[in-house]
């Protein structure tokens, strides 16, 4: 652990509470009645639905496809009957009712046929297996793993960090994930190393974890390649992506890019363990260590299947009076849940219970007394007091200047701010009023070019129309004065210039034709035919006589 | 959804206790060179502030008990009471105070909205509109023959027929004062030292007044209630620009470490210069502001028409925050490469 370690700017030390629910053992949840599982737990587009009321699914079966190359698949948690494919509460920041999957369980828990990946495959082919098998960052992001997992132009990722840091106060999982799971957390490195071509693997784990540190270490001596485990100063938010990598290499991601564009690659160390699961067992992505934590008898981890309700979890961990509310995640990016019916999702870190004396309702908040603690704290350093001022006056743009969209939203800054003021609350609000504008403004902008090019096109074939009409208007009336051998009163009649140089050419034309025609047709032709042609020409001339009518008010129209 | 759901203990009204806090060790040895009629004045202003801020809080229409709980207004009280002469009388004080907190804080938006530093703007006021009054100090005890007790600081303080020959007695120039009238009559620094009024750094028991503001201010320090910046940048100024001066002519500009060892420069370099809301926000800004406050309190007391400079040098750099801010922005996190930090 000689590595030289480098310290990213701000940060925080709020109280841990880890002990409360890292030293007992893992239990797994038992199998709840009934499972709601959203088709949507990664980032990119949701799973389409391949099954319908009625059907009987087993446990691992597909029961959403992945939709493109930014999905993954989603399966079945455990056998039952499909009873539902409907809009169900979910567990999103959104708080808005998404598209679930709803299993009544049978009790028998039984598989589907699993087959080991075969290593040896082209990259791209173990990708789309690994995304069929839904294998999403665990960390939070729920990020598709397969992607993640594709080095892209460069063919290699140089350097793969294995992110244990986990600095969220009340959240374990990832403890204890590594306290028992270390030999399979490194195997879903190898798979990783493989995928990625990674010559350099570095493991970040918060010190105060030392049992981890441990158990990671002897899992990795065991190892035919070389891991760095390296313990790195408890923080928050070490355990974010950017900060872990700044911490370990000393490089900060440039803004607007992502790791792979300087070489590193960030994984969760559940990432690693599902991934194993995934290629050893053929196991897709339907349970994980969920830490259940706060206002609860027995605060600890749980294996649990997706789609299980969180109050089962609390009613495990003991309910105790005085529960005012539940968040998932941490007390410091975590999301409160609207009930309790909501599934436990791919996301779900922790299931943390508040109490009044855990986390009393925050103070009012009082103006800002610019102390810029906030900035000192603030590990995007940025300036929040400023962005909050300009989100406050509703000067959005000044807010974007001021690097509004490089907040991570981590909440440091609101957790120092002597003024409570909630400031991540305003940028939250400042980027989704900026986000509504962009799409309002880029759907005002479509239906602007929509009804320009309507009106453009209409333009355009009522010009197209007229000058039709006018040239066949005005060959017609040619042809008819030639054919009458007088000029017609509508020739005279035109105003245009032009207009008399295309009758005058209309009329060349038709004289043309006629001294060209007319020896043809008429000259060597028996008084009898030449009785009938004149007879069709009156018929003609009167049909052309006719249709002039509404012609000419169609012109006078225009 | 209000994330976090956790809080960090320090709130405005812990930041404004320990501000109190650190300035007790300089009261303590005010008390102990100056007599006891310090506590008055503090108390006056205290009271006064106090007043005006929930009478200003009512009149504009917020609530009063977590605003005045703030302490805000006590610290404002307290760094003008601190600031003024020793016997200055009382309603020098009050209106100081009242000037501080109505004009300079409330009409100017209330906490957090205020361009200039109350207290100083109160300051500014009374030594130009009664500059008289401004300089009635009680010598250090260890010079003054008789000690002033409470009782007759409190006769001073509320314009009782004092004899004169008490006054006289009791009051003296302050060191600065002394060395600018000497300088002013063509005396050397060196002949106007000799005095008794100069001590070892500063002026005999100002320098031990000066040494507890700045024990108060590293406590700040400790406590990262305040950065390092302001009061470091602001003693350099101090320093650099008096250095500059006494290396030239040392016969006409008194010795660096006298002007830093003055009380009103500690307590301006860590109590008032680092006022956070009238003050520069960034890291480089608050550099240039306290170099800037540093370098013009020494213009102001060579050259300028008042003998301490640092109320009209920090109000001076107040006006210039703005600026300052726009153009010492940091760059955020990943927008320019650069070597990374060990
Ligand atoms: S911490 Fe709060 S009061 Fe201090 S500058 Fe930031 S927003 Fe303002
Ligand atoms: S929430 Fe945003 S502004 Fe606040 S500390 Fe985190 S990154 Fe900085």
């Amino acid at each position: 652990m000689s590595r030289p370690l480098f310290q990213f700017k701000g940060g925080v030390h709020p109280p841990g509470h880890k002990a409360e629910s890292n030293t007992r053992p893992i239990h797994a949840a038992p199998l709840p009645k009934k499972l709601v599982i959203p088709l949507r737990q990664h980032i990119g587009n949701p799973a389409k639905p391949v099954v319908s009321v009625g059907d009987h699914v087993r446990k691992g079966q597909i029961i959403g496809e992945a939709d493109g190359y930014i999905s993954t698949a989603v399966h079945a948690s455990s056998s039952g009957i499909v009873t539902a494919v409907d809009l169900q509460p979910v567990p999103h920041v959104s708080g808005l009712a998404d598209l679930c999957v709803t299993i009544e369980t049978d009790g028998r828990d039984e598989w589907v046929a699993r087959e080991p990946l075969d290593l040896g495959a082209p990259p791209a082919e173990l990708r789309m297996r690994l995304r069929d098998l839904g294998i999403v960052g665990l960390g939070g992001a729920v990020f598709p793993s397969a992607v993640k997992l594709d080095p892209g132009a460069a063919q290699v990722c140089p350097t793969l960090i294995i992110n244990g840091g986990e600095c969220e106060p009340w959240i374990t999982c990832d403890d204890v994930l590594m306290r028992h799971f270390a030999d399979e957390i490194l195997q879903g490195v190898a798979v990783m190393r493989l995928l990625l071509g990674s010559s350099e693997i570095l493991i970040g784990i918060e010190d105060n974890k030392p049992e981890a540190i441990a158990a990671m270490q002897a899992a990795a001596a065991k190892l035919d390649f070389a891991v760095e485990i390296v313990a790195v100063p408890a923080r928050y938010p070490a355990g974010g992506a950017k900060q872990m990598i700044e911490t370990l290499t000393g490089k900060q991601v440039p803004s607007g890019k992502l790791s792979t564009d300087i070489g590193i690659q960030v994984f969760n160390v559940g990432t690693a363990r599902a991934l194993a699961r995934a290629a050893c067992h053929g196991e897709p992505l339907i349970s994980r260590l969920v830490t259940v934590t706060g206002h609860v008898l027995r605060p600890q981890n749980f294996e649990v299947l997706i789609g299980t309700p969180m109050h089962t979890l609390i009613t495990l961990a003991g309910e105790r009076d005085g529960n005012t509310g539940v968040l998932m995640g941490g007390p410091m990016m975590g999301v409160p849940m609207p009930n309790l019916d909501v599934p436990v999702v791919k996301a779900t870190n922790c299931v943390l219970v508040k109490s009044k004396e855990l986390f009393p309702p925050l103070p009012k908040a009082l103006p800002c007394i610019r102390c810029t603690r906030c900035a000192d704290a603030c590990p995007a350093e940025l300036q929040p007091q400023e962005l909050f001022r300009f989100a406050k006056a509703g000067d959005f743009g000044r807010a974007q200047e001021y690097h509004l969209f490089d907040c991570i939203e981590c909440g440091c800054c609101s957790y120092v701010c002597p003024s409570h003021i909630p400031l991540v609350d305003f940028y939250r609000y400042a980027k989704s009023e900026i986000w509504a504008r962009e799409k309002d403004k880029r759907a005002s902008d479509l239906a602007r070019e929509r009804h320009e090019f309507r009106q453009f096109r209409i333009e355009r074939e009522k010009k197209e129309k007229a000058e039709k009409l006018a040239a066949k208007a005005q060959a017609k009336r040619a042809e008819l004065a030639a054919g009458a051998d007088t000029a017609t009163p509508a020739a005279a009649d035109a105003d245009a210039n032009a207009k008399k140089a295309l009758i005058a050419a209309a009329l060349a034309r038709a004289q043309a034709k006629k001294d060209e025609v007319a020896p043809k047709n008429i000259d060597n032709l028996s008084p009898d035919t030449r009785h009938e042609i004149e007879e069709i020409e009156a018929r003609r001339a009167k049909i052309r006589e006719l249709a002039r009518q509404p012609l000419e008010s169609e012109e006078k129209n225009s | 959804m209000p994330s976090p759901y956790i809080l960090d203990r320090t709130s405005v009204t812990v930041v404004m206790a320990w501000v109190l806090a650190a300035l007790l060790p300089g009261i303590g040895v005010y008390v102990w060179l100056f007599g006891p009629g310090i506590l008055l004045t503090l108390s006056i202003a205290t009271v006064t502030a106090v007043a005006a801020e929930a009478g200003m809080l009512k009149a504009r229409g917020y609530p009063i008990k977590p605003f005045l709980g703030d302490l805000s207004a006590v610290v404002t009280a307290w760094l003008l009471a601190l600031s003024l002469p020793s016997l200055a009388p009382w309603w020098l004080i009050v209106t100081g105070t009242l000037f501080a907190i109505v004009v300079a804080k409330h009409l100017y938006g209330g906490l957090g909205q205020n361009v200039f530093n109350p207290a100083m703007v109160g300051y500014a006021v009374l030594i130009v509109s009664f500059p008289v009054q401004m300089t009635q100090w009680a010598g250090p005890l260890e010079l003054t023959a008789t000690p002033l007790g409470i009782g007759q600081s409190a006769a001073i303080i509320f314009g009782a027929d004092v004899p004169k020959s008490l006054l006289d007695a009791v009051t003296m120039a302050t060191p600065l004062d002394t060395l600018r009238t000497g300088l002013l009559q063509q005396h050397t620094v060196d002949e106007v030292v000799r005095q008794p009024i100069f001590g070892y750094l500063g002026g005999t028991g100002f320098e031990w007044l000066a040494a507890a503001f700045l024990l108060g201010g590293l406590l700040l320090w400790a406590l990262r209630i305040i950065s390092w910046q302001v009061p470091l940048a602001f003693l350099v100024g101090v320093w650099l620009t008096a250095g500059f001066l006494h290396f030239f002519d040392a016969g006409r500009f008194g010795a660096p470490w006298f002007h830093v060892f003055a009380p009103s420069v500690m307590l301006g370099a860590f109590f008032i210069a680092t006022d956070p809301v009238s003050g520069a926000t960034t890291p480089r800004g608050k550099v240039v502001f306290g170099l800037g406050a540093g370098f013009l309190t020494i213009v102001i007391r060579t050259w300028g028409g008042f003998p301490d400079g640092v109320a009209f040098a920090i109000l001076l750099m107040n006006l210039c925050v703005p600026l300052i801010d726009q153009y010492t922005q940091p760059r955020v996190y990943g927008e320019v490469r650069k070597e990374p930090r060990a």
